[in-house]
């Protein structure tokens, strides 16, 4: 059965393969704007390639939880490559902006940043990613506790949401796709909600 | 290349423009799709000729006129001009054409009028981009008299001296330096001359980010980004981050025009 060999395929694949494999899109983008492939805009293109391969990533990892829960496929062992891949677009992303279009002047960066939602939002969906990626490792989770570090992490679904509405606030008119991962977004976040009260009830109903 | 006849012009900026590719590949043109480089995809199938303009409104002699009829003694000149798009970018665009004013003069333009309105052609059957509803088709843009009968107003039927590529507005297109690219409509079918401001299809669309005047300038943002710099693209990374000059760099022409007008108010 298909959900069988997916789950043998994923207790095979070392998690590190991710990381590798999420350098390809990166050096694809170097290739492309080598051969001039990238257009009259490279920079933009670069930018927004990373910015949505961020989102994406996010997206990715919000299904790992309802895949289990809905098809049983069990990624759960890869999350944490996912969001540090995330992460990294993310971060490469604002790089990409800070350095190569807005060429660090740094009086129209905070202008921006302060003044113009869509670049708020997006840089608030940066910075709460921070503490998420710092505590991405064992030792975090020690620390924390696994239930502490649970509830930090919720946080992705925040981060989620800033990112569909920077993308969706960032586009001139109406578009399809900035829509549909924010409807993408909604949707994970309604069936988290919906999980999590069912089993509160659950967990208070009067035993018969 | 050089096709088209066309005399120098001493308004054309010495700048250096940018390549042919460059500004036939990445352009905004919604009715063939919203990314930069789906005109240049979707834009081969339109047909342009025969082409006519429907003028029409507060005109002494209104009609539908055949594009060559418009364009008989008509003198064409290269206007080599810096183009500034709304969204923070710009190009150097060695456009051919001839001023507006040459049209409205002929067409006899009534003591009454006050604005001209212009349309873009609507054939969904050539126009992948209109099934969608991003703008209220058809494209409609608009100009004070005072303006559209300024020298620098040109209708272009060309650039690098071949005749307008289907994507960058064929057969006949205005150019407006002074303000943003999205006032310069395409493919146009209709001018109307009216006592009334028209209305303009991004200010229809978000009417507190995109003004009737649209004049470029750096003191005034758009709400959802600065307008103080823009980026001179051109197929590198390192195209350099440039101050936007107000009007474009065009105000010692056009300053005067608005003598009086709170631009941050008329914006």
């Amino acid at each position: 059965m298909l959900v069988d060999r997916l789950n043998g395929w994923a207790r095979r694949i070392s998690p590190n393969w991710l990381y590798a494999a999420a350098v390809i899109p990166v050096l694809w983008l170097v290739w492309q704007l080598n051969t001039g492939a990238l257009g009259v805009d490279p920079v933009k293109r670069i930018e927004h390639s990373l910015g949505l391969w961020g989102l994406q990533m996010i997206v990715a990892g919000l299904c790992i939880t309802p895949l289990r829960r809905l098809a049983g496929v069990n990624l759960l062992r890869f999350r944490r490559a996912v969001g540090l891949i995330a992460f990294a677009y993310v971060t490469l992303h604002l790089t990409v902006w800070l350095l190569l279009d807005l060429q660090l002047r740094w009086g129209q960066i905070w202008g921006d940043i302060l003044k113009r939602p869509y670049i708020t939002v997006g840089m608030a969906g940066f910075a709460l990613m921070l503490p998420l990626a710092l505590t991405s490792n064992a030792a975090s989770i020690r620390r924390l506790g696994a239930a502490g570090w649970q509830k930090l992490h919720r946080i992705t679904y925040l981060a989620a949401l800033a990112g569909v509405i920077h993308y969706i606030w960032l586009v001139r008119t109406w578009q399809a796709e900035p829509i549909l991962y924010f409807l993408a977004v909604i949707g994970l976040i309604l069936l988290r909600v919906l999980w999590s009260a069912r089993s509160r009830r659950a967990r208070t109903a009067p035993v018969a | 290349r050089a096709s088209i006849e066309a005399s120098p012009s001493a308004f054309s900026t010495d700048a250096k423009p940018n390549t042919f590719e460059e500004i036939t590949t990445y352009n905004n043109y919604y009715e063939f799709g919203t990314d930069k480089s789906d005109p240049s995809r979707n834009a081969g199938g339109l047909t342009t000729a025969p082409w006519s303009i429907r003028i029409d409104g507060l005109v002494d002699r209104p009609g539908e006129y055949g594009l060559e009829d418009l364009m008989q003694g008509v003198a064409l000149e290269e206007r080599i001009y810096r183009f500034r798009c709304v969204e923070g970018w710009s190009m150097v665009i060695p456009w051919i054409g001839f001023e507006l004013s040459q049209i409205l003069n002929r067409v006899g333009v009534q003591s009454g009028a006050r604005y001209v309105a212009f349309e873009t052609l609507l054939r969904p059957e050539e126009m992948p981009g209109v099934a969608r509803p991003s703008i209220e088709w058809p494209y409609r843009e608009g100009l004070r008299l005072d303006e559209a009968m300024n020298p620098l107003t040109i209708m272009a039927t060309g650039l690098y001296g071949e005749p307008m590529p289907n994507q960058n507005g064929a057969p006949i297109r205005l150019v407006v330096p002074w303000k943003y690219g999205f006032k310069s409509i395409k493919s146009i079918v209709r001018i109307s001359l009216t006592d009334q401001m028209p209305p303009t299809s991004w200010n229809m669309l978000q009417p507190n980010e995109y003004g009737f005047y649209a004049n470029v300038n750096p003191e005034v943002d758009h709400p959802r980004w600065s307008q103080a710099s823009e980026r001179r693209i051109g197929s590198s990374i390192f195209a350099p981050r440039v101050d936007t000059v107000k009007f474009n760099g065009y105000g010692e022409q056009v300053a005067g025009l608005y003598a009086g007008q709170d631009l941050a108010k008329d914006y």
